[in-house]
C-alpha cells in the first residue's frame, strides 16, 4: 500500500507527466493567471472602498454621500 | 450629466463584455460534464472499450473549455470592486455569500475531482472513477446555482432589510434569498440550457466528423446522446422558462412589457410571434408600436398569467399605474410619477437620519429609519429624472427574447431530427445536409444562450437591484477613461483567449478526423 501522501503525490506527478493537450492548457492557464492576479488585479482593478477608506463607517459615509448627492437627480 | 452617463455606459459595457465571455465557457462546461458522466456510464454498465474511447474524447474536450473558462469569472468580481463599489457596500454580504459559497464548491469539488477525472484511468476503480465524474458534473452545476441565486436577488431582491446606519441591505431570511421561485427557475433554466448547448456542440462536432469520414461509430453514437441531452435540455429549458415568465410578470412586469414591444396591454393578449418594431415608438405617444407583426392571439396571457382572459399591463400602462386584476377589473397601481416621488422621500430620509446621527438624535432617528423603511421599496425611483427613464431598451431586449426563442424552436426540431436519425434512418448520417445542419447549427446554439441572457441583463435596466438601485446609483466615483482603457485590454486578452482555445480545441478535433480516437485520448 505505501504511504498515503506519497501516493497522492505519484498520482498527481504521473498525471501531470502524461499530460499531452494540457501541458498546452496548464501553460495557458498559468499565464492567464498571472494576467488577471499581477497586471489587472494590482494596476487596474483595486477596490475601491477597501482601499481608500480605513474603516467600516468612513466606507458607509462614502456610500451614503454618493447615494445622496447623485449628480444627475432632482430630490 | 454627460460625464457620469458615459461612466455608466462604459462600465456597463465592459461588465457585459466579460460576462458574455463567460457565459461562452459556463453553459458548456455545464452540459459537456453531463454528457461524459452519462457516456462514462455507459462504459460502466456495458464495459464496452469503445465507449472509454468515447468518454475520453469528449472529457478531454471538456478539460479544454474548462480550463479555458477557469477564473474568467473573477474579473466580474474585480468590476465589483472598481466600478460598482456602491454596489458592493450596498449589497452587503446577501450577494457576498453565494458568491463565497460557489468559490469554496467550486475549489473543493471541482478541483478535486477533475483531477480523479483526468488522471485516474487505471489508477482507481471504475466505480470511484464513475462517481468522481458524476461529482464533477453536480458540482459544476451547483457552482451556478449559488451564481444565479446572487443574480436573482438582484432582479427580485427578498429577505432582507436595509439598515441606514450601516448602509448595507442586511439579510434577515437565507431560505427566501436562496430558494425563491425567481431564483429556482432562473437555476434550472440557465443550467438546462447549458445540457442543450452542450449536446448541439457533440452533435455539430460528431457531424464534421462523420463529414470527414473518421470515427464514424463514435461520431454517430455521440450524435445520438448529443441530441437526447439536447432535447431533455430544451423541454426542462422550456417549462422552467414558462415559469420564469410568470416570476418576470409578476416581479418584473416592466421587463416582460419590453420583452414583447408592447405599450398598452389588453385582455387575452397576444404574444408576438415574429415582428419589427416602430423605430419611432416612444412611451406615451400614439404612434403604433410596430411596424410588422404576426401575433398568437391570448398567447402572452397565457403565458404572463397562465390565463387566456387575463390583463398583461404594457409599458405605458405601468408608468400610468392603471392596470386590471386577472378577473377584468380595472385597479389603480402605483404610478411611476408617485414612485419617483415616494423614492425622493426615502432618500430624503436617509439625509434626515443620517443629520439626527451625527446630532445624536435617538427619537429623530427611530422616525427617519420608520420613513425609509415605508417607501424602501421604491427607493431607486428618487434617482430617476423622469417616469419614462425606468424603461429597459426596448428593441434590444424584444429583438433578443425573439431571437432566443425562435432559435430555441429551431433547436428542438433539430433534436427531434438527431434522435429520428439515430433511432430509425441511421442512413441519413451519410448525408451531407444533415452533417451541414450540424456544423451550421454550433454558432446558433451559443447565439440562443447569449440572447437570453441580454434579455435577461437588458431587460431590467435602468436596474442594478430592481426597484431600489439603479445603475447611475451603483456606479463607483471613477474615470471614464479607466473604464475605456480597461475595457478594450478586456477585449484585446478575451479575444486573444478565445482564439487560443479555438485553436487548442480544433487542433484536438483535427486530430480525431485523422487518426483512430484510442491513440488521441490524453489531456
Amino acid at each position: 500500500m505505501g504511504n498515503p501522501l506519497k501516493r497522492v503525490f505519484s498520482f498527481y506527478s504521473d498525471g501531470f507527466r502524461s499530460m499531452t493537450v494540457g501541458r498546452s492548457l496548464w501553460l495557458l492557464i498559468i499565464i492567464k493567471l498571472i494576467v488577471i492576479f499581477a497586471l489587472l488585479k494590482v494596476f487596474f482593478f483595486p477596490d475601491l472602498l477597501q482601499t481608500e477608506y480605513d474603516n467600516d463607517a468612513d466606507r458607509a459615509e462614502a456610500v451614503r454621500q454618493h447615494l445622496l448627492t447623485d449628480k444627475t437627480s432632482n430630490p | 450629466m454627460n460625464d457620469l452617463f458615459s461612466l455608466v455606459d462604459w462600465s456597463r459595457a465592459q461588465f457585459a463584455l466579460t460576462a458574455m465571455y463567460h457565459w461562452l465557457f459556463v453553459p458548456l462546461t455545464i452540459g459537456l460534464s453531463l454528457i461524459v458522466a452519462i457516456m462514462e456510464t455507459i462504459y460502466v454498465r456495458t464495459g464496452d472499450q469503445r465507449w472509454k474511447n468515447i468518454t475520453r474524447f469528449w472529457m478531454t474536450l471538456f478539460g479544454i473549455n474548462f480550463a479555458i473558462g477557469v477564473a474568467t469569472g473573477i474579473i466580474l468580481e474585480f468590476e465589483f470592486g472598481t466600478n460598482w463599489s456602491n454596489y458592493s457596500w450596498f449589497v452587503g454580504d446577501i450577494f457576498g455569500a453565494p458568491l463565497a459559497i460557489e468559490g469554496i464548491l467550486a475549489f473543493f469539488m471541482e478541483a478535486t475531482f477533475v483531477a480523479v477525472m483526468f488522471f485516474g484511468w487505471n489508477k482507481v476503480s471504475r466505480g470511484f472513477h464513475l462517481a468522481s465524474t458524476w461529482l464533477v458534473a453536480l458540482g459544476v452545476s451547483l457552482s451556478a446555482l449559488w451564481i444565479l441565486i446572487a443574480n436573482a436577488w438582484m432582479q427580485n431582491p427578498v429577505g432582507m432589510q436595509f439598515d441606514p446606519e450601516q448602509m448595507r441591505n442586511v439579510m434577515d431570511d437565507f431560505t427566501a434569498v436562496a430558494f425563491n421561485a425567481v431564483s429556482m427557475h432562473k437555476f434550472f433554466h440557465a443550467v438546462s440550457s447549458g445540457w442543450t448547448l452542450a449536446g448541439v456542440f457533440v452533435m455539430g462536432i460528431s457531424a464534421w466528423l462523420m463529414w470527414r469520414k473518421r470515427n464514424v461509430d463514435m461520431a454517430r453514437q455521440s450524435f445520438k446522446i448529443g441530441a437526447w441531452a439536447g432535447l431533455i435540455g430544451l423541454i426542462v429549458t422550456l417549462y422552467t422558462g414558462d415559469g420564469s415568465a410568470v416570476q418576470v410578470a409578476r416581479v418584473q412586469p416592466m421587463k416582460l412589457a419590453a420583452m414583447e414591444g408592447l405599450y398598452r396591454g389588453n385582455v387575452g393578449q397576444e404574444i408576438v410571434a415574429f415582428g419589427i418594431l416602430n423605430p419611432d415608438k416612444k412611451p406615451g405617444d400614439s404612434l403604433p408600436a410596430y411596424d410588422l407583426k404576426v401575433g398568437i392571439p391570448y398567447g402572452l396571457s397565457i403565458l404572463a398569467n397562465h390565463k387566456m382572459h387575463s390583463f398583461v399591463p404594457g409599458i405605458d400602462d405601468l408608468i400610468d399605474g392603471v392596470t386590471l386584476t386577472p378577473e377584468g377589473d380595472t385597479i389603480n397601481t402605483v404610478s411611476y410619477a408617485e414612485r419617483i416621488e415616494r423614492g425622493r422621500q426615502a432618500r430624503e430620509a436617509l439625509g434626515r437620519f443620517h443629520a439626527a446621527n451625527a446630532a445624536g438624535d435617538t427619537a429623530a432617528m427611530q422616525a427617519a429609519r420608520a420613513d425609509i423603511t415605508e417607501d424602501y421599496k421604491y427607493f431607486g425611483y428618487g434617482f430617476l429624472d423622469k417616469p419614462v427613464d425606468a424603461v429597459p431598451p426596448v428593441a434590444i431586449t424584444f429583438y433578443a427574447f425573439h431571437i432566443m426563442v425562435l432559435l430555441g424552436g429551431f433547436l428542438f426540431l433539430y433534436c427531434l431530427l438527431g434522435i429520428y436519425v439515430s433511432k430509425w434512418k441511421r442512413g441519413w448520417f451519410e448525408k451531407p445536409w444533415l452533417q451541414w445542419l450540424g456544423m451550421l447549427s454550433l454558432p446558433l446554439v451559443w447565439i440562443c444562450s447569449q440572447a437570453g441572457w441580454v434579455v435577461c441583463e437588458v431587460g431590467r435596466q435602468p436596474w442594478t437591484i430592481q426597484d431600489i438601485l439603479p445603475t447611475r446609483g451603483a456606479i463607483s466615483d471613477i474615470s471614464t477613461g479607466s473604464v475605456q482603457l480597461t475595457f478594450w485590454l478586456f477585449a484585446a486578452l478575451f479575444t486573444l483567449l478565445l482564439v487560443a482555445e479555438i485553436s487548442i480545441m480544433c487542433r484536438y478535433i483535427s486530430r480525431a478526423s485523422k487518426t483512430d480516437i484510442e491513440n488521441n485520448n490524453n489531456i
